[in-house]
C-alpha cells in the first residue's frame, strides 16, 4: 500500500514533455506546461471544479517558502505530479504536488554587485523532454535535469558585467528554447536567442535594433542603434500552423532621452513577428515611435482565434503599457484597432494605421513633465487572461501618473542610462483596477477596483471565475462575467506573480506566489 | 536649492574628493545613474528616500560606497560599474542631500520646551525619545530631518506641506459614528486610522458608508492663532536641537 505512492512518484519523474505535449497543452488542463499556460498565452484553464457555487469554500492545501528575499514574481509549471517554478534571483525548486515537499532544488551562485534595474527576480522556467530550463539574473541559460535538477549544459547568453540579465522565462518549441533578455536602462543592444535544446548551442539570434545596411538601422541616428534598448524581457507566445512567434519589445535607450536618437528607432516598443526556425523578421507593429516614456512593449501578446467584424481571423490581443488595447492581424501584421483603457495622455490619440499622435508636453523636461500612465505603465509584464467562454479580456490597470525631468545620460558600459528622475504628482495616490475588456472592442464590461495600482497576473477558468491578487495581499476570485468579489485570502505578502489551475489526484487546485510564499487553494 | 547648500557643506563633508568639482560631479553622477529611481532631488520614488540624515543602509561613509558599489543585497538596489572615485563623489552628494539647512535663531529651546510641553500641548500627538502621541510624526530627531524654515512653516500653516504617510481621512460607519483620524494602514478591502485621541480603529470598508481621503488636510492646528510670535520661535529653537 505504502509503496503505490513512491512507485507513482517515480513513473511520474520519468514521463516526458516532447513538443508536441506542449502544442496540446490546452487539452491537457490538469498540467500547466508552459509558462502562459499554452501557446496562445491565454491564461485560460477549462477545469471546473471549482465554480461561482463552490469558490467561497476554497482552503489553503499547502505552501512552500523560498529562500531568498527578492521579489517572488514566477509562474510555476506542473507536469507529472511535480510543480516547477524558479526562486529568485535564479533558482529552480521541484515541489512533490500532493505535499509540497521539494524534491530538488537548483541554487545558483549569483556574482556581487549585480546590475539589474528592477531587482534580481525571475518569472519562471520551460520545460522540454527531460530538461527544465532558466535565464539567470547573470544572463545565462542553464538546463536541468527534469529528474534531479543537476546542470545538463549552461551556456553564457550575453555579459552581465555591461547590463545584460535574464528574467523572464524561456520558451521551448519545437528542439529550441526561446530566451528574452533584459538591460535597456544600461544601452544594451537588445535581441531575442534560440539555443538547441539538446546542446545548448545558439541557433538564431534576432536583434532589438537592426544593424548598418538592414531595413529599420535608418530609424535610428547615427551609432544610437548600437545603445538602443529594445530588449525581449517578457516572455512570448507562438502560433504552431504559421510557425510564428510573437514577442513584445522594449524601450529605446536612453529611456528618455529622443533627441540622440531621431527616427522611429525600431524594434524598440513593438511586437515582432518572427520565424520560430530561423528568427527571422516577418512583421513587426510598433506601439510607440520615438518613445521617450519608457513605454516597454514587453506585455504578453494574447492569440485568439475568433470572428473578427463578419470574418474569421487569426488575432494577437495587447494590452500595452501605453494605456491602449490592440489587436492586430496575428499573419500579416495589420492594425485592426486600438482602444483606451487606462488614463494616459502622452498620445493626443492613434491614427488609422495605428501610430499615436505624439503629445509634446509628455516629453521629460528640466522644469517636470506630467505623464500619464507613469513608466510602469498602464500595463507591464504581469499577465492578462482571455476566456474563450466570456469573450473577455482581464487586464489589470495600473492608474498613476509622475512628472518625469530630464538629465544627463552619457553612455558608459554598464552604467544607467536613462535620462531622467521621477517624482510622483503631489497629493496623488495611484490606483487599480481588474477590467473585464470586450475582447473585439476593447469597451470596458466591468472593472474590480484595488488600492494600489497592481502587478499581479490573472487567471480566468471554465468555473466562470477569475483569480488575482493585489499589493496587500490580498489573492482574490471574482465572478467572471460580472467582477463579483466571490472569495479573497489575504496571504501576508504582495502579489506580483501570476496564479495557475491545475489538477492532483483528481482534484482542482490554484496556486499563486504572494510575497516569499507559493501558496496552493482547493476545495475542502 | 541643493546648489546653494553645497558650496558651504563642502567642506565639513569627510571624503577627500568632495572639493566643489567633486560634489557637483556626484550631483551630476546622481542625476544620471540614481535618479532614474530616487528621484531627481533624491526623495525616493522606487527607490528609498535618500534626502534623510541617516541612511538605513548605510551607517557610515564606507557603508554607503560599498552600497553604490556592490548594491543592497535583498533589495532592489543594484551595483553599479561606477569607478570607486566615482561611487565617493555620489556618497558625498548623497550625503548632503539629508542635511538641513541652518539659520541663525532667536528663539530660546528651553523655553521652546516649555511651551511644547505645556500650552503647545504638542506631545498629545508627538513623540519625543519614546514619550508623547501617535498621531503625528516622531520629533526624536526633528532637528536633523527639518530646517528650521520648515519647522516654523510646519507650526504656522501645518497644511501647507503635509509629511508624507500622515493622510487625514474621515469615515462614518454604517451605525452613523463619524471618526476623523489619520490613515495607519489600508488595502482593498479594510482600513485602519488612529483617531484625534490616539486610538487605533479597524474597519472593513464594507462596514463604513462614507470614506473621505482629506489630502493636504492636517488634523494639527495652524499655532499662528494660539502662540505668540516669539514662542514659535522659541518652539522652532527647541525642535531644532531635536538632533
Amino acid at each position: 500500500m505504502r509503496l503505490l505512492p513512491l512507485l507513482l512518484l517515480v513513473a511520474a519523474l520519468r514521463a516526458q514533455v516532447p513538443y508536441e505535449r506542449i502544442l496540446r497543452a490546452a487539452s491537457e488542463p490538469g498540467s500547466w506546461l508552459t509558462y502562459s499556460g499554452t501557446y496562445e498565452s491565454q491564461r485560460y484553464s477549462t477545469l471546473s471544479q471549482i465554480t461561482r457555487a463552490n469558490v467561497g469554500r476554497l482552503k489553503m492545501a499547502w505552501m512552500y517558502q523560498i529562500r531568498g528575499r527578492h521579489k517572488f514574481e514566477a509562474t510555476p509549471l506542473v507536469i507529472d505530479d511535480v510543480m516547477y517554478f524558479s526562486e529568485p534571483p535564479s533558482d529552480v525548486t521541484a515541489l512533490d504536488l500532493r505535499t509540497g515537499r521539494p524534491l530538488w532544488s537548483y541554487r545558483r551562485n549569483i556574482p556581487e554587485g549585480m546590475i539589474v534595474c528592477c531587482g534580481q527576480v525571475n518569472r519562471g522556467v520551460a520545460a522540454l523532454d527531460d530538461q527544465v530550463f532558466v535565464g539567470t539574473v547573470d544572463a545565462h541559460l542553464v538546463a536541468l535535469d527534469r529528474k534531479t535538477g543537476r546542470v545538463r549544459w549552461d551556456v553564457e547568453v550575453a555579459d552581465y558585467k555591461t547590463g545584460h540579465s535574464i528574467t523572464p522565462a524561456p520558451l521551448a518549441v519545437k528542439d529550441k528554447i526561446i530566451i528574452g533578455m533584459a538591460g535597456a536602462e544600461y544601452g544594451v543592444r537588445g535581441f531575442l536567442d534560440a539555443y538547441d535544446a539538446r546542446t545548448g548551442r545558439r541557433a538564431w539570434r534576432f536583434w532589438g535594433t537592426p544593424g548598418p545596411g538592414e531595413p529599420g538601422n535608418e530609424t535610428w541616428s547615427g551609432d544610437s542603434w548600437k545603445t538602443g534598448g529594445a530588449s525581449t524581457w517578457v516572455t512570448g507566445s507562438y502560433d504552431p500552423e504559421a510557425n510564428l512567434l510573437y514577442w513584445g519589445t522594449g524601450n529605446p535607450g536612453p529611456d528618455y532621452i529622443g533627441d540622440v536618437r531621431e527616427g522611429d528607432n525600431l524594434y524598440s516598443d513593438c511586437l515582432v513577428a518572427l520565424d520560430a526556425d530561423t528568427g527571422k523578421l516577418k512583421w513587426y507593429f510598433q506601439f510607440v515611435p520615438h518613445d521617450v516614456n519608457d513605454m516597454d512593449s514587453n506585455q504578453i501578446p494574447v492569440l485568439v482565434d475568433t470572428v473578427f467584424r463578419g470574418r474569421p481571423r487569426k488575432l494577437v490581443l495587447f494590452a500595452n503599457r501605453n494605456g491602449f488595447y490592440y489587436i492586430l492581424d496575428r499573419i500579416t501584421g495589420e492594425f485592426l484597432l486600438a482602444k483606451q483603457f487606462a488614463r494616459q495622455n502622452w498620445a493626443k490619440g492613434i491614427d488609422p494605421r495605428g501610430r499615436p499622435i505624439p503629445n509634446p508636453a509628455t516629453v521629460p523636461s528640466v522644469e517636470g513633465a506630467v505623464v500619464y500612465p507613469d513608466d510602469d505603465g498602464a500595463a507591464n509584464w504581469h499577465s492578462p487572461s482571455y476566456s474563450p467562454q466570456t469573450k473577455l479580456f482581464y487586464q489589470n490597470a495600473r492608474e498613476w501618473g509622475a512628472i518625469y525631468y530630464r538629465t544627463e545620460a552619457p553612455y558608459e558600459p554598464g552604467k544607467v542610462f536613462a535620462g531622467a528622475g521621477r517624482r510622483r504628482i503631489p497629493g496623488e495616490e495611484g490606483w487599480g483596477a481588474l477590467r473585464a475588456l470586450d475582447a473585439l472592442t476593447g469597451e470596458m464590461r466591468w472593472e474590480f477596483r484595488v488600492h494600489t495600482p497592481p502587478w499581479s497576473g490573472i487567471l480566468s477558468t471554465a468555473g466562470r471565475l477569475v483569480f488575482s491578487g493585489t499589493m496587500e495581499g490580498d489573492f482574490f476570485a471574482l465572478d467572471a462575467d460580472t467582477g463579483k468579489l466571490l472569495w479573497r485570502q489575504q496571504t501576508g505578502g504582495p502579489i506580483w506573480a501570476g496564479p495557475i489551475s491545475y489538477l492532483s489526484e483528481g482534484r482542482q487546485y490554484v496556486a499563486i506566489a504572494a510575497g516569499s510564499s507559493l501558496l496552493v487553494f482547493g476545495l475542502d | 536649492m541643493i546648489k546653494a547648500t553645497l558650496f558651504l557643506l563642502a567642506g565639513a563633508v569627510a571624503w577627500g574628493q568632495a572639493t566643489p568639482d567633486g560634489l557637483a560631479q556626484g550631483e551630476r553622477l546622481f542625476g544620471s545613474q540614481c535618479a532614474y529611481c530616487h528621484g531627481p532631488r533624491g526623495d525616493g520614488g522606487r527607490g528609498a528616500n535618500l534626502a534623510v540624515p541617516r541612511l538605513r543602509h548605510a551607517a557610515d561613509d564606507a557603508a554607503l560606497v560599498q552600497a553604490i558599489s556592490r548594491g543592497i543585497p535583498g533589495t532592489g538596489m543594484p551595483g553599479s560599474a561606477l569607478s570607486a572615485r566615482q561611487a565617493r563623489q555620489v556618497a558625498a552628494f548623497v550625503r548632503t542631500l539629508g542635511r538641513v539647512e541652518t539659520e541663525a535663531l532667536s528663539g530660546d529651546a528651553a523655553r521652546g520646551r516649555w511651551v511644547f510641553e505645556g500650552k503647545g500641548a504638542c506631545g498629545r500627538c508627538h513623540t519625543i525619545a519614546g514619550r508623547g502621541g501617535g498621531l503625528g510624526p516622531d520629533l526624536t530627531d526633528a532637528g536633523a530631518r527639518s530646517s528650521p524654515q520648515y519647522l516654523r512653516e510646519a507650526l504656522l500653516d501645518p497644511e501647507k506641506e503635509v509629511p508624507g504617510g500622515f493622510l487625514q481621512v474621515r469615515v462614518v460607519t454604517g451605525d452613523g459614528r463619524r471618526i476623523t483620524g489619520v490613515r495607519v494602514n489600508e488595502d482593498t478591502f479594510s482600513l485602519q486610522l488612529r483617531d484625534l485621541s490616539d486610538q487605533v480603529h479597524s474597519f472593513w470598508k464594507r462596514e463604513l458608508t462614507e470614506i473621505h481621503k482629506d489630502q493636504g488636510k492636517s488634523p494639527m492646528p495652524a499655532y499662528r492663532s494660539l502662540l505668540a510670535p516669539a514662542e514659535v520661535e522659541d518652539l522652532v529653537a527647541y525642535l531644532v536641537s531635536l538632533q
